[in-house]
């Protein structure tokens, strides 16, 4: 199999994999192709290939894509290096998609699954309720889940991280307290929760109640969810909080770029 | 690089030879993330895209030439923050850099 083809196969497959490319120095063009359990391909030589590979899972653990030089034998320090040639590689990760976990399965959860799916989330929709929590509301998510919250974070909290993203919209303090329990326990990105500044209020005593009352863990909450856009739809909702997850992880400030200076991009 | 695979490997199946060019570098102000990826056939066919429409143009010719063999495959930078910037740069002032290469592997 060519290299492309066992690449296109793992990207249809969605599964976590690095590509290295020489793209400047000896060897220009050859490739590398990393994953969590196997490295096929040589840039030219064992050392170089073993450090590449080394360097590509961190870069895949972390979501980034990137260009590293090293020595034509895998030489990382100058003073290994010493007038040896260097080669350029491009480290290209492909991660799998990032999560969100929609807890309550209500008007707003199907506008917000389906522009989590534009977004490129895999999407799990999860509420106690089985009435509420059907395949047939939510064609739209990959996952539709009829549980408490606690088993959901028992089964993928653990595979949270800073990408991924649980929104709570349940407004149910039964079901939202238990939900921000699990979320926080998690190395997860963002966590929405939504409801009135009065039922925000009411929800930080129950929390308080349980024990979650110290500031590192309540700043971690994004509640009333979303941006301050006037919306009131379930979809001009939904894109209140997309837009706060895109600005949460970006750092930027939301504010329209006319009233502010400075780089668009960066 | 995932938007690009149907193409692609409608191309290959034909036996239609391709290049690919891959933003691998970004300084300052850039409309695509590291990554965004632009495929050219040698018919001339294009898919994907590398910048907010800037550079692709400039890509196209030289990803032909490549398949045409009348340059090799390389790092070509775009922007106006470098001396050895190409003549055609991006609306938002940033630098980027992409690996063109013929996909035969």
């Amino acid at each position: 199999m060519s290299v492309y083809d066992d690449l296109a196969e793992r990207l249809r497959a969605e599964e976590p994999v690095a590509l290295v490319t020489v793209v400047d120095g000896p060897g220009l063009g050859s490739k590398l192709l990393v994953t969590p359990g196997s490295v096929t391909g040589s840039l030219g030589h064992g050392e170089l290939d073993r450090v590449a590979a080394r360097d590509s899972l961190a870069e895949l653990e972390a979501g980034r894509s990137g260009v590293r030089r090293y020595g034509p034998e895998g030489q990382t320090t100058p003073e290994d290096l010493g007038e040896s040639a260097l080669v350029t590689v491009f480290i290209e990760t492909w991660a799998p998609p990032p999560q969100m976990l929609i807890f309550g399965a209500v008007d707003f959860t199907a506008a917000l699954a389906r522009v989590a799916k534009v977004l490129g989330y895999r999407v799990m929709v999860c509420d106690a309720r089985e009435i509420f929590a059907t395949r047939r509301r939510f064609p739209m998510a990959d996952e539709v889940r009829v549980s408490w919250p606690g088993p959901v974070f028992e089964e993928h909290g653990a595979g949270l991280g800073s990408r991924d993203a649980v929104c709570i919209l349940t407004h149910d303090p039964k079901f939202d307290v238990p939900a921000i329990e699990g979320a926080l326990a998690t190395r997860v990105g963002y966590i929405g929760v939504m409801g009135s500044r009065r039922t925000h209020h009411t929800r930080l005593e129950r929390l308080a109640e349980v024990g979650i009352d110290k500031p590192e863990q309540l700043d971690r909450l994004m509640s009333p969810i979303g941006l301050d856009l006037g919306g009131r739809t379930p979809e001009e909702t939904a894109i209140s909080i997309c837009a706060e997850i895109i600005a949460e992880r970006t750092g930027r400030s939301a504010a329209p770029l006319r009233s502010i200076d400075g780089a668009i991009h960066s | 690089m995932r938007e690009l695979l149907d193409e692609l490997d409608r191309w290959r199946h034909s036996g239609t030879r391709v290049a690919l060019a891959r933003v691998v570098d970004i300084d300052g102000s850039g409309p695509r993330d590291i990554g965004a990826a632009m495929a050219v056939s040698a018919e001339g066919e294009v898919v994907g895209s590398v910048s907010g429409g800037c550079v692709e143009g400039a890509v196209v010719t030289e990803a032909l030439g490549i398949l045409n063999g009348e340059r090799p495959a390389g790092i070509i930078t775009f922007g106006y923050s470098d001396d050895e910037a190409f003549a055609v740069g991006l609306t938002c002032g940033g630098t980027i850099r992409l690996f063109i290469e013929e996909l035969d592997w």
